[in-house]
């Protein structure tokens, strides 16, 4: 019994404690978020074209997306369980990512062959 | 014993085994926190066909697709900024995220009326991006964008747009009135008895995820 109330405030203490960060570690956070999203802008206002674009659109998206799962989510502070729980499964949608890109392939390699309008 | 159950708490992957392989509940997190990941991870889902489906569109499509950044261009004072109104929805959208994350850590230092007030600060925020895109829309629909065609290029533009900048306005407006709600009920004391203002990160973690859909969006959709 004594186990079972020890194991449940070690639990709570756990989770309480995980959530307790100074602030000026959100406000370096949103800093930073500005400054990828302007940059990011600047991808688009400079007229970045071709891959260099796309490079530069995905590493950005990537940061962000990053920063926002792992502090401002707090993942980074989640137990292992919970972060495969939940990181895992998305990345099945890399093959239907890649499944979908060949078919749209051939729907328009088929549109060109079959329906031109000349 | 005792001394067992407090050094049993392991990090990382022996962690991930050990809290597998415990003979109780898996997540060492309150229900509500796990359920609304578990939320998240579905949304995260619909969100992903939608962008799937764009991008099988996009490659497809026989004309050339408009180019978003000149579409999503406007006029102010005389000088012509493309993609001006999407720069500045991005920036109050992190901005309202950087003032949740706040909210929830005033929360668990029970410091209700700071986190309250972060609240309806990230809820009037995001009410002002859906304004802005409530102008989109309009804008765009006067300019003859229809789901079934548009004088810029490729029909399957509107529908794309329409589809995904709709359903994510629709979280967005979800989310404000659910912080509306949660920051109100923490300033009528609701929470005071169990001191328990985890509902805080619960609905941080939903707003958050809006502004994470929002990222993808913004480099796939308007920058791409």
């Amino acid at each position: 019994m004594s186990n079972q109330v020890d194991s449940l405030e070690n639990e709570h203490a756990v989770s309480a404690e995980g959530q307790q960060h100074p602030i000026s570690l959100y406000l370096k956070i949103w800093v930073l978020l500005f400054v990828l999203s302007a940059l990011s802008y600047m991808v688009d206002y400079m007229q970045f074209q071709g891959v260099i674009r796309w490079v530069l659109i995905l590493v950005f998206m990537a940061l962000k997306a990053g920063f926002i799962i792992a502090i401002f989510m707090h993942m980074m502070w989640e137990r292992m369980a919970l972060i495969t729980a939940i990181l895992i499964p998305p990345l099945c949608l890399l093959l239907l990512i890649a499944l979908m890109g060949m078919e749209s392939r051939y729907t328009f390699l088929s549109r060109l062959t079959f329906f031109s309008s000349t | 014993m005792q001394t067992q159950s407090n050094q049993t708490l392991e990090q990382g992957v022996g962690g991930l085994v050990q809290d597998w392989s415990a003979d109780k509940q898996t997540f060492g997190v309150p229900w509500g926190k796990a359920m609304m990941w578990i939320f998240l991870l579905s949304d995260t889902f619909v969100f992903s066909c939608f962008l799937v489906g764009y991008m099988v569109m996009r490659m497809s499509a026989v004309e050339p697709w408009p180019n978003a950044s000149e579409v999503f261009a406007l006029t102010i004072a005389g000088h012509h900024i493309p993609l001006v109104l999407i720069a500045i929805m991005t920036f109050i959208l992190i901005t309202s995220s950087g003032t949740m994350a706040m909210a929830v850590n005033f929360g668990y230092r029970k410091d209700k009326k700071k986190a309250a007030i972060l609240m309806l600060v990230t809820a009037v925020l995001g009410l002002s991006f859906v304004g802005m895109q409530a102008f989109e829309w309009t804008k765009l629909i006067e300019e003859g964008v229809r789901p079934w065609g548009n004088p810029f290029g490729a029909t399957q533009f509107g529908a794309v747009f329409f589809m995904v900048t709709g359903f994510h306005g629709l979280h967005v407006s979800i989310g404000v009135i659910y912080l509306f709600i949660v920051a109100f009920k923490i300033l009528r004391g609701h929470y005071e008895q169990s001191g328990n203002y985890e509902i805080v990160e619960i609905a941080g973690l939903y707003w958050h995820f809006v502004d994470l859909v929002w990222v993808f969006i913004f480099a796939l959709f308007y920058l791409w």
